[in-house]
């Protein structure tokens, strides 16, 4: 019957497709999208390494047991008159075949524990940046070493449009944020890694990284890029509806350009920040409050500010966003415990003010309340 | 399987004295440990059709980039309850559908030891399955955390979760009292003669796994108590802010957790290791080593449960000591496999559906072992975790692995509980869509993984496009293969060619050498005498 060439056919052909793996050297080829990509750093290079050396020595023994398997399957049928043999039990081979295992398991173990040591080595940084996940972006400030005292939020420049089918996808759908973080090449980066909600994990593959990050807690991980370029990552921990779209970009740039990169980002911040006592007028603040709304409200309140019914609620009417201006404030600095509404203690005095008023003037809402970031200020100490 | 204990049977007059009531009543009063088998085995087909659906609206959101059929938070709904309803709805229950009918027959024994107990362990499990899918319709909908349930983002849930944890203590509970009736079963009601060490590999898989459920479950109880105190009783076990610690309900729970995937594989290997010998017309290799090889593993699933979350930032001692102990794991696995290849050898082996279910079993669960290995090296984890490899990884052992196992058995069983022979044309025409599709769908989400698409997510970048579109299309060759195995079923119980008190030339078990076919309501009434 033809179940016995299906059979040899199906046999085979997963033969060849499990080591393909393996036959994906690392070239920016077609099998590159078989495999890991490319390592940029040292640590990443020696996880490609490893992840190779198991792979081969895996299908060297599947091939093996297998390839005894399919033998016997093909000749040992009864179809063929092939009789039975009576052995059942032998004491030699069955610790034989328990041993070798274990010596081909400390091969594996051996350089695997040497990378664990170094990759868990976070000692004598150049540079050290504290990344915190937010629902749904990053935030990064730059603790120590070149760039110290940098700091900004990170997140989904992809429009809305493209993940809603609604305009064409670009070349970098899904992976490409508003700020990168930018860092020099051939210096040793120690991240420290918390949340301000959920855990998130912040992972870039082809620097060897990822770790998560964990409310109330700060752990910490390292890389150091080999050559300038754009590394790619995303959270790799459930955090929520927009899990998806919180990607992380790390821009490696050689040493001048990292230089110059800072220079800037200092002449900006010495810029004359904006005077928190400043009066501003309804225009001003709902026109910075709609963009505020946009990047850290509308993904659960919905721009239209209807909410998502049962989930999250709409803010169109609702009693905190036209009740007592106090309660809207507390709301939007602390978040509520035990739902997903989270704290937003983290933008400015002048975003959550402008952030406020939006919401207390848009849609039906016409409370007419002006919030003054001066207000924010004082409601915080 | 219904029609064979019909009342007006000619097995009703021989035990005039307790015949099952008919209709609805005999099913809800029942202690028969066949009648509860055949009610486990129909939930768990009926939960593994409503995970599948789940899984196939999952699989056609991810057909394409870009959102088009569910919206993210529902999406995460889906994975979540496609994980809690496949694996306690579906494969735990299968399971124990097959202990209930399998282990008082294999071991000479009339029924289970406590009857009433093994109907309310089963009756436990329908309000625990509505509570788990109408939590969908409550304001903000199911669970959306994985199924893992990992706070904090657990904690942000609507009353979903809290029907989710209620549903775990109930199937918790379940479980528990199922496993101390095996246990006792097994311990106790052996027939004259059969020595521990003369029981069916199937027993022993079983007597392991039981006693893994009675080690874990409670543990997954009180990680989801907690979670459950927490949410509205203002405690702060997993609150960093209160002096908790959000990684402790990992620890936990996976405690909890690798234990229970061997929950779920070792009574699938415990149902190849009867299959592979029948077939082979050849006793099963090594009988003593794959005993101890079992127990090995049992024991070993509990100090490697922080391999699940290599990501965590644990201490280099840590992250040495689960790797070196998970490694340790391949060799009583490898053992069996090995067992198993070598029972085949210098046999006179036949291909029908169960031993075809046995090998496509062998052969993919070994390739999700290897990839168990790759994902153990600590540094290659830091690559993968969180990845569509760990999907691959653990759907080749789950469904290449478990659910192959519950086929096998399926088709190696099923003559001797209805009396009748299966459609084999139609059992090979299910074995080899369900390979093939399994192996399209799954396959190329290692390929995925490696390349770094993050699992958990409704959309992703374009270069995974293509992979994603094969993987969409096999898994739904994957589910409407599995209409073949009901339709199959379902014509076998309803008549066929007779089969023979042996049903299989190389079958050596009680179940098939002293009972005739379709099995008597009472297994047996004497004990069998073993040699």
């Amino acid at each position: 019957m033809g179940s016995k060439v299906t059979a040899i056919l199906v046999w085979v052909s997963t033969l060849i497709l499990y080591p393909s793996m393996a036959a994906a050297e690392r070239t920016d080829g077609i099998l590159s999208t078989v495999n890991l990509p490319a390592a940029g750093s040292q640590i990443a290079t020696e996880m490609y390494d490893l992840h190779m050396y198991v792979l081969y020595i895996c299908v060297v023994i599947f091939i093996g047991v297998f390839g005894t398997m399919l033998y016997s399957v093909i000749v040992h049928r009864k179809s063929k008159g092939f009789k039975a043999a009576n052995f059942h039990h032998s004491t030699t081979v069955e610790i034989i075949w328990t041993i070798i295992p274990f010596f081909i398991l400390f091969g594996m173990a051996f350089p695997a524990t040497q990378t664990i040591i170094d990759m868990k080595d976070t000692s004598t940084p150049d540079i050290t940046i504290k990344a915190t996940g937010y629902q749904w972006q990053w935030g990064y400030d730059y603790l120590q070493g070149e760039g110290e005292g940098i700091k900004f939020l990170s997140k989904i420049s992809t429009p809305r449009e493209q993940i809603r089918n609604e305009a064409p996808k670009g070349e970098n759908y899904l992976r490409e944020v508003d700020n990168n973080v930018v860092v020099p090449v051939g210096k040793k980066v120690r991240m420290l890694l918390t949340s301000n909600d959920v855990i998130h994990a912040w992972s870039v593959q082809q620097l060897g990284v990822k770790q998560d990050a964990i409310p109330g807690f700060i752990r910490d991980a390292w890389f150091k890029a080999d050559k300038p370029g754009i590394y790619k990552g995303v959270c790799s921990e459930l955090c929520g509806k927009e899990h998806a779209f919180m990607p992380i970009v790390v821009e490696v740039l050689a040493q001048e350009e990292y230089s110059k990169w800072v220079a800037g980002q200092k002449q900006e911040s010495a810029e004359p920040a904006v005077d928190v006592n400043k009066e501003f007028t309804m225009d001003e603040l709902k026109a910075t409050g709609e963009k505020v709304y946009a990047g850290n409200c509308a993904a659960c309140h919905q721009a239209n500010g209807k909410g998502i019914s049962g989930t999250f609620p709409g803010l169109d009417g609702s009693k905190i966003a036209v009740g007592p201006k106090a309660d809207h404030i507390k709301m939007v600095l602390n978040g509520k415990a035990g739902s997903a509404m989270a704290a937003f203690k983290h933008l400015s005095d002048v975003d959550i003010a402008a952030v406020v008023t939006y919401e207390r003037n848009a849609w039906g809402n016409t409370t007419g309340d002006l919030v003054q970031p001066s207000e924010i200020k004082a409601f915080r100490n | 399987m219904a029609a064979v204990h019909h009342p007006d049977n000619e097995l009703g007059h021989e035990h005039e004295h307790h015949g099952p009531p008919a209709g609805i009543m005999r099913w809800l009063t029942t202690t028969n440990h066949k009648d509860i088998g055949t009610l486990y085995l129909w939930f768990s087909f009926a939960m593994f059709l409503t995970g599948g659906v789940m899984a196939l609206t999952i699989r056609s959101e991810l057909f394409q980039p870009g959102l088009q059929i569910v919206e993210p938070e529902f999406f995460n709904q889906l994975t979540t309850l496609h994980g809690l309803v496949m694996v306690f709805g579906a494969i735990m229950p299968a399971f124990v559908g097959f202990a209930n009918w399998q282990i008082p027959m294999m071991i000479g024994a009339p029924d289970m030891a406590f009857a009433r107990m093994n109907n309310w362990s089963f009756w436990l499990l329908p309000p625990a399955a509505l509570l788990l899918i109408s939590s969908f319709f409550v304001p903000g909908g199911a669970a959306a955390g994985g199924w893992t349930l990992y706070p904090p983002l657990s904690i942000q849930m609507g009353m979903g979760m809290d029907m989710t944890i209620f549903a775990i203590h109930i199937l918790g509970a379940s479980s528990i009292m199922g496993s101390i009736n095996i246990v006792t079963t097994i311990l106790n009601m052996r027939a004259p003669g059969m020595t521990m060490m003369k029981m069916p590999l199937f027993v022993w898989t079983w007597l392991i796994t039981a006693y893994l459920l009675l080690a874990v479950m409670p543990v997954l109880a009180g990680a989801v108590t907690m979670l459950l105190t927490d949410r509205q009783f203002g405690t702060n076990f997993f609150n960093a802010a209160g002096g908790g610690d959000p990684v402790m309900f990992q620890h936990i729970f996976w405690f909890f957790g690798h234990p229970e995937v061997y929950i779920m594989i070792l009574p699938a290997f415990g149902i190849v290791s009867q299959i592979i010998p029948t077939f082979a017309r050849k006793k099963l290799f090594g009988y003593s080593s794959m005993v101890y090889a079992t127990s090995s593993i049992a024991i070993l699933s509990f100090v490697v449960w922080a391999h699940h979350m290599f990501t965590v930032g644990m201490p280099v001692t840590a992250q040495l000591f689960f790797m070196y102990a998970t490694m340790l794991i391949a060799i009583p696995t490898g053992v069996k496999v090995f067992n198993w290849t070598a029972t085949m050898w210098r046999g006179s082996m036949t291909f029908e559906a169960p031993m075809l279910f046995s090998i496509g079993f062998i052969f993919l669960f070994t390739i999700g072992g290897f990839s168990g290995i790759v994902l153990a090296i600590v540094p290659v984890d830091i690559v993968l975790q969180e990845t569509y490899y760990v999907i691959a990884h653990f759907h080749y052992v789950l469904v290449s692995g478990s659910l192959f196992g519950l086929f096998a058995g399926t088709y190696y069983w099923l003559p001797k509980w209805t009396g009748n022979m299966y459609d084999e044309g139609l059992a090979k025409t299910h074995f080899w869509c369900s390979m093939i599709f399994f192996n399209i769908t799954f396959f190329v989400q290692h390929f995925l993984g490696l390349a770094g698409m993050p699992r958990r997510v409704p959309d992703y970048a374009l270069q995974f496009a293509d992979f994603n579109m094969i993987s969409s299309i096999g898994a739904f060759g994957f589910g409407f293969s599995q209409l073949i195995f009901l339709y199959c079923i379902i014509k076998c119980i309803r008549g066929g060619p007779k089969a023979t008190d042996e049903v299989w030339e190389g079958a050596d078990t009680l179940e098939f050498t002293d009972l005739p076919s379709p099995a008597p309501y009472h297994s047996f009434e004497t004990p069998p005498k073993v040699k």
